[in-house]
């Protein structure tokens, strides 16, 4: 057995809430105001998270803003290296996206890839006036020229580590954790 | 850890619950797919895949083919005749050659039951049956599967009854072995000429009479008279039989209760069926062709992985990006 792999915590639960308070108003402010916008997440954890911005752009402004899920599975550029196939989950773009302001959420922000594909699987839907990136963690070590717009917090982080997110609704906590990796013996 | 297909996908009855649960849940989220505007996505985008059509088919082969499509693959469709197979050759000699232009998977529908089999042992490409004989059509077993688990929310303990020719029916064969893995109850009715003589051994309950099936059934699966496998005279006429077995709306009006009506297709009006039956509240039978498509992206999607040799970078490489 190895040993437990030592933890930091980035954030705690009332640092993520604070956080992703402050995004939400990023967002809004981005935006001048709240029409035309859209938030997506990128499953898993970005739903959870872009939920809980719209429910704080929704207190404050009182004004109920479009939400989506984006699964970028099926977009990967790894699929056909990955082996057994990785789980689908439920994309669902419930508005037209043409001509609105869509900001992509997501937990960690780590070499692009992922943004890659949501990028395209979103241009399968229609033709934004823009797209914006929040994430929460943004971990550096791009591998593609992507930025993100708003930013929870920035550490930079190793390739031997691994950045997680914990949500309440899934995790059962809220908190954003940064881990030596797990050695594959 | 998913539970993987393997290479093949032959027949229901060599897989486990779990293994068909899974292509249920990965066909949910494909069903959204072909609700977009543009009904694509890049998945299997460069793989190249050969439906091999030995019988007649509309549904099931348009069905693959948008399957394929959507998901970006290259598809060349072959058919029995005008091919090479008219001029003689085997069909392990067709598939080489087609694999000898480099092909990812090949889609088989065959007469000679055991020929996906057959197929999938002698070439590398993933094999998927669609419908060999009197053997299996899993995907049609699938598709189903999918429609019922829609409307009751679970498999499990639901009462299904296959109605008329089971003996010539793949698709009552593929839907015993997958309702019965999922924890359905499952029984067959229609005249005795038409039952497999094992039936009973299938764990499946026998009516004679489609009264009794009516009484007992939360779903009726209808199935076509296959005239062309029939070797000899099994029923008397069409006319007997609508008037024996086929479902009409006096007959499920008795049961007091709502029966969901499915069948594969293609159907025969007033034989079988009845016209205000399949058209009518409790009909699924285009919700069955819409799941179809889904279904089959799953089992493409999921066979796609298939490959052992790619488990193992898999391992190393992880998952996190």
């Amino acid at each position: 057995m190895a040993a437990p792999p030592k933890q930091t915590t980035i954030l705690d639960a009332r640092a993520f809430d604070r956080t992703l308070r402050r995004m939400a108003d990023e967002i809004v402010e981005l935006n001048n105001g709240t029409e035309g916008l859209v938030i997506v997440g990128i499953q898993r954890r970005g739903v959870q998270l872009a939920a809980r911005i719209v429910s704080s752009i929704t207190e404050r402004e009182k004004f109920d803003v479009a939400q989506g899920a984006l699964d970028i599975t099926l977009y990967r550029d790894d699929l056909q290296t990955v082996g057994p196939r990785p789980v689908v989950g439920q994309t669902q773009i419930p508005v037209d996206i043409d001509g609105q302001h869509v900001v992509i959420v997501d937990d960690v922000l780590y070499t692009g890839r992922t943004i890659r594909a949501a990028l395209d699987e979103l241009a399968d839907f229609g033709r934004p006036r823009r797209i914006a990136l929040a994430v929460l963690i943004d971990r550096g070590g791009r591998e593609l020229p992507i930025q993100p717009d708003i930013v929870g917090k920035r550490v930079s982080a190793e390739p031997t580590q691994r950045v997680d997110v914990m949500v309440e609704d899934l995790d059962g906590r809220d908190a954003a954790v940064i881990a030596e990796r797990e050695v594959a013996t | 850890m998913i539970p993987s297909l393997g290479k093949d996908l032959l027949g229901l009855e060599r897989l486990s619950g779990d293994q068909i649960k899974l292509i249920l849940d990965t066909a949910e989220p494909f069903k959204e797919i072909s609700e977009r505007a543009i009904k694509k996505v890049p998945t299997l985008r460069g793989a190249t895949i050969v439906n091999l059509f030995f019988e007649a088919s509309t549904r099931t082969r348009v069905s693959f083919e948008f399957a394929e499509k959507r998901l970006s693959a290259d598809t060349v469709n072959v058919a029995a005749s005008g091919s090479s197979v008219s001029k003689g050759e085997t069909l392990v000699d067709t598939a080489r050659n087609l694999e000898a232009m480099r092909i990812d998977m090949v889609v088989i529908r065959h007469g000679a039951s055991g020929a996906a089999q057959f197929l999938a042992d002698r070439i590398e490409s993933n094999v998927i049956n669609a419908g060999d004989g009197t053997h299996e059509h899993p995907t049609q077993g699938l598709l189903d599967l999918l429609t019922l688990r829609d409307h009751f929310g679970r498999l499990d303990g639901i009462k299904v009854c296959i109605v008329g020719d089971v003996m010539h029916s793949r698709v009552a064969r593929s839907n015993i072995w997958g309702l019965t893995k999922m924890g359905a109850d499952v029984g067959v009715c229609g005249p005795r000429s038409l039952l497999p003589n094992a039936i009973d051994e299938m764990g499946v309950k026998v009516f004679n009479r489609v009264e009794e099936a009516i009484e007992w059934a939360d779903a009726l699966n209808i199935l076509r008279l296959q005239f062309e496998r029939m070797t000899a005279g099994y029923i008397p006429s069409q006319r007997e039989y609508n008037r024996v077995f086929g479902i009409s709306r006096e007959r499920l009006d008795r049961a007091k209760r709502d029966i969901l009506i499915l069948h594969p297709g293609p159907m025969n009006r007033g034989v079988e069926i009845d016209s205000d039956v399949a058209d009518g509240p409790f009909s699924v039978i285009l919700e069955q062709v819409t799941n179809g498509v889904a279904v089959r992206m799953a089992v493409l999607y999921l066979l796609s992985g298939g490959k052992p040799e790619l488990a193992e970078s898999a391992k190393r490489g992880g998952g996190e990006r």
